[in-house]
Formats: structure tokens, sequence, C-alpha cells
């Protein structure tokens, strides 16, 4: 790896980003958009306790889906258009690129996330229990988690109709047994396994943790808030080194 | 590097792809300082072989050697300019932007950007994100990639396709510009009239090669007038012999 091709990799995604102000703009505002929607939905303006239940599991989930799509999108575009190839022929190394991606979205998952944990703790009123800051970071932990799962699905797209579809395979039943929706000590016992292998379940229950306890370790947050976070770190190194395995110089 | 001495070196090279022997058994040398023209028609193998040779191809047997090193070695990452079909550039970035990014990938010098553009004649399009430029441009961006940092030796699968007359002239007299100072230059066409502008021809029909030499020999040799009609000689001298 060099640094100076990693940042070249990350500086030009920015850029394409930069000209994409659609795209920009959604991923700024949507989890806005869908956090005041839950907030209305469950409290409203009257104020109650569901948003405040919910809310940190949201924050969690909203950047790794949003990451993972656009991820696996942006990667299949340049498996598809040649320039990975080009760009395997020069010295970029794998690690150059995906770490290039990751420090890319990484980045932008930061600034979205900030803002929607701005707009969840100081306007939606969001009950934080922990440090407001340790949900950012927990934030991008996933994000970086959903970049990372994005460039490994990427490898097993050919369309990007086909990108899309590892959605529903791969992101909606983590987000079923997250225990987002029934709690997951309560799942029957072999959902219950599954949820402890699924990346998005530790997700969940760091953003959960830091929302509903303080510890006296670092950061302010209870222990188990950093266990969870180095299961999801595991995950997205995992996730990365698959993505190198199935970035080939050479191809058939 | 020294004119004559191989900056390619290909010997017995078979690749399958999938069900389809692309390359059967081809064994060929090219010299630095030549312009050396890969002709054949479309699907015969031209872009598989090309792919060999920068090292992005998987091979079934046989050796490609690239300036004495197995092609594809790290070591030759900077040294070999590649230029597909399809143009390998960013649609959403400018044309400068996408040279900026590729030249600081290669680490080569920030006036490159500039010089490559202008090499390319795209000078009054810079600042034009390359998704508005017409499909000639575009391929000239992707060749201006390859032009960075003055590899040792260019490969470039059709890279005059589509383009007006003019610019096409241009292009061949940069090739033989950029051979005469030493650079090995593999062009790919299908377009057989390009054949005359080369040192030396690769006819390529099914996998194989039909004829290694340069284009007045092959002329002479099959008593015909135009490369099209030396391939189609040498095609039924072929079919005779079978």
């Amino acid at each position: 790896m060099s640094p100076r091709i990693t940042g070249a990799v990350a500086v030009r995604v920015l850029i394409q980003l930069r000209r994409d102000r659609r795209t920009l703009a959604m991923l700024l505002a949507l989890p806005c958009l869908v956090l005041t929607l839950l907030w209305w939905m469950f409290d409203g303006p009257a104020g109650g306790p569901g948003f405040s239940t919910l809310g940190p599991a949201l924050l969690a989930l909203i950047p790794f889906v949003v990451m993972f799509l656009v991820t696996s999108v942006t990667t299949l575009r340049e498996r598809s258009t040649g320039t990975l190839e080009r760009l395997l022929a020069m010295p970029t190394g794998k690690g150059d690129f995906l770490g290039g991606y990751a420090l890319a979205f990484g980045l932008v998952a930061t600034v979205q996330s900030v803002l929607a944990v701005l707009l969840s703790h100081w306007v939606l009123d969001l009950q934080v229990a922990g440090p407001v800051w340790m949900l950012v970071v927990v934030a991008v932990v996933d994000a970086v988690l959903g970049t990372a799962l994005g460039l490994f699905v990427s490898a097993f797209a050919r369309t990007e109709f086909q990108a899309v579809q590892f959605m529903p395979l791969l992101v909606i039943p983590q987000i079923l047994l997250c225990g987002l929706f029934v709690p997951r000590d309560q799942m029957p016992r072999v959902l219950e396994a599954v949820s402890n292998v699924l990346p998005l379940s530790y997700a969940v229950d760091a953003m959960t943790g830091v929302a509903t306890s303080t510890g006296s370790g670092l950061g302010g947050v209870d222990a188990s808030v950093w266990s969870d976070i180095l299961v999801v770190v595991g995950f997205t190194l995992a996730g990365l080194a698959l993505g190198a395995v199935t970035l080939r110089r050479r191809t058939a | 590097m020294m004119k004559n001495e191989p900056v390619v070196e290909v010997r017995d090279l078979v690749v399958q792809r999938g069900r389809v022997r692309a390359i059967r058994d081809l064994s060929f040398s090219m010299p630095a300082g030549e312009v050396t023209g890969l002709l054949g028609p479309s699907g015969c193998g031209k872009s598989t072989l090309m792919r060999a040779v920068v090292g992005v191809q998987v091979l079934t047997s046989g050796t490609v050697e690239v300036l004495g090193l197995p092609a594809g070695d790290r070591r030759l990452r900077d040294r070999v300019g590649y230029v597909t079909q399809a143009p390998s550039v960013y649609d959403d970035l400018t044309v400068t932007e996408n040279l900026r990014f590729f030249c600081r990938v290669l680490g080569a010098p920030a006036g490159e950007v500039d010089r490559c553009i202008a090499a390319v004649d795209l000078g009054s399009r810079r600042e034009q994100v390359v998704s508005r430029l017409s499909g000639g441009q575009r391929s000239r961006v992707s060749l201006a990639v390859a032009l960075l940092g003055s590899p040792e030796l260019l490969v470039l699968d059709e890279p005059t396709v589509g383009l007006d007359p003019v610019l096409r002239r241009d292009l061949w007299a940069m090739f033989r510009e950029l051979a005469a100072g030493g650079t090995g230059v593999l062009v790919s066409s299908h377009v057989m009239d390009e054949a005359e502008r080369c040192d030396r021809l690769l006819l390529m029909r099914d996998g194989a090669l039909l004829a290694e030499e340069a284009p007045q020999e092959l002329l002479q040799r099959t008593g015909t007038e135009d490369v099209e009609s030396a391939f189609l000689s040498l095609v039924d001298q072929a079919r005779e012999a079978a």
C-alpha cells in the first residue's frame, strides 16, 4: 500500500461525489428525513418514549445500509467500465483501492452521522445516557462496515440491478434480526443464534449501549459497547480482506 | 533501451476463455523503437493477446515477457501504458481530473498532465466532464492516460476507431514519433489500411498468426497490392494447405 495512491483514490471518489449533487444531497439529507419520520410517527410534537427506544437502532442502521448500497454500485461501475482493470495494471495495490474507498466514504459517513446525531439529540430530543459524540463514532464504524460489505458483494454482481438486489438478500435479514423488531434474547433460539453471527446486531447493540448506559471506561461508555464495536471492526476487516480477494489483476 | 532489443517476447502462448480457445499456440517478438500493428478481424483474439502482453489475462500455457520481465510483473506497472477498447476513464470527472488522478497513481511528475492532454489535442476540452465528450474524444482521454509518465511500451487496442481522419493521421504521427524515441508501440486495428503506417505487422485470424513481417515484405511475398488482399490470399493459402 502507498499513502500517495490511497489518498489519490479517496480524493477522486470525493470529487466524483461532489459532482453528483443529487447523490450527495440524498446521502446527507435522507437519514435526517427518515429519523424525523420515525420521531413523528412515535412521539410527534406531544412527546413520548418511542423515539428514544428505536432511534439509536436507526442511527446504526441507516449509515450501514446507505454506504452498502452506494459502495456496491460504485465499485461495480469501476469493474464494468474497466477503470478497475486499468488501476490494477498500474502500481495500485488492492489495499490502496479498498482503503481509498473506505477513507472517502468514511468521511462522508462522518458528516452524515454528525448531522443525524445533531438532529436526533437536539431537535428530536433523543435521550442519550452516554456521551453524544460516541453515537457518531459508532455510526462511522457502521458506515465503514457497510462500505466493506458493499465492496465485497460488488464482485458477485454483473449489473447494477443485481448489485441492488443484494440489499434484500444480505441487508434486510440483518435488519429483521438485529433486535429492532423483537429483542434478540426473545427470538426463537435458532434465530437468536443466527443474529449472533450477523454484524448489524453488534452495530445496533453498540449504538443502543451508548444511548442507554454510561460507564467509567474509555469514552464514558460501558465496556460492552467497545466489545460490540470491536466485533463490528472485525467484520469490517474480514469484509475488506474478502473484497481484496475478489480484486484480481488477472482475469480469465 | 537499445533499438531492436525485444520489448515483448511471446512464446507458445495458449489462452482458453471459457469454451473458446482465444489464442492457439502463438509466438512472436516485438522490437523497441518500432510500431507493430496487430491486425485481424474482430473476434480473432487481438484484445486477448494485448491483455496477455499487459499481464491482465490468465494464460493457459506459454510465456509472455515484457522488457525482460514476466508480463504483469510488479516492476512493469509504471512502464507499460495500456488502452482498452472501452475508454477506461471516469465519466463523471473532467479531462484534467482524470489525468491528474492517474498521474498521482503512477507517481509521474504533475507536468505530465498538460503534456498528455496536449498530445491527444484535448486542450480546449480539458475542463469538460468526460460524459459530455464524444466517443472519439473519450477514447483520446483514455489514450492520454496511457501516455502519462512516458511508458517504455504502449499497448493500444484500436485507439483510432471512429476518429476523424485528420486526427487519425496525427495520432499515427505521434505513435511513429514515440517509436523513433525508443518506445515499443503495439497497436491493434481491424482496419487493414492502417497497416501501411506500421513498421511491422502481425496478421491474426482465429487466434493464430498468419504473418509476421514488414508491410512491404508481406505485399511482395503474397504478390498483392494492399494488406486486405494479402490477408485474403494468406487465408486462402491456409485453407488449401488444410
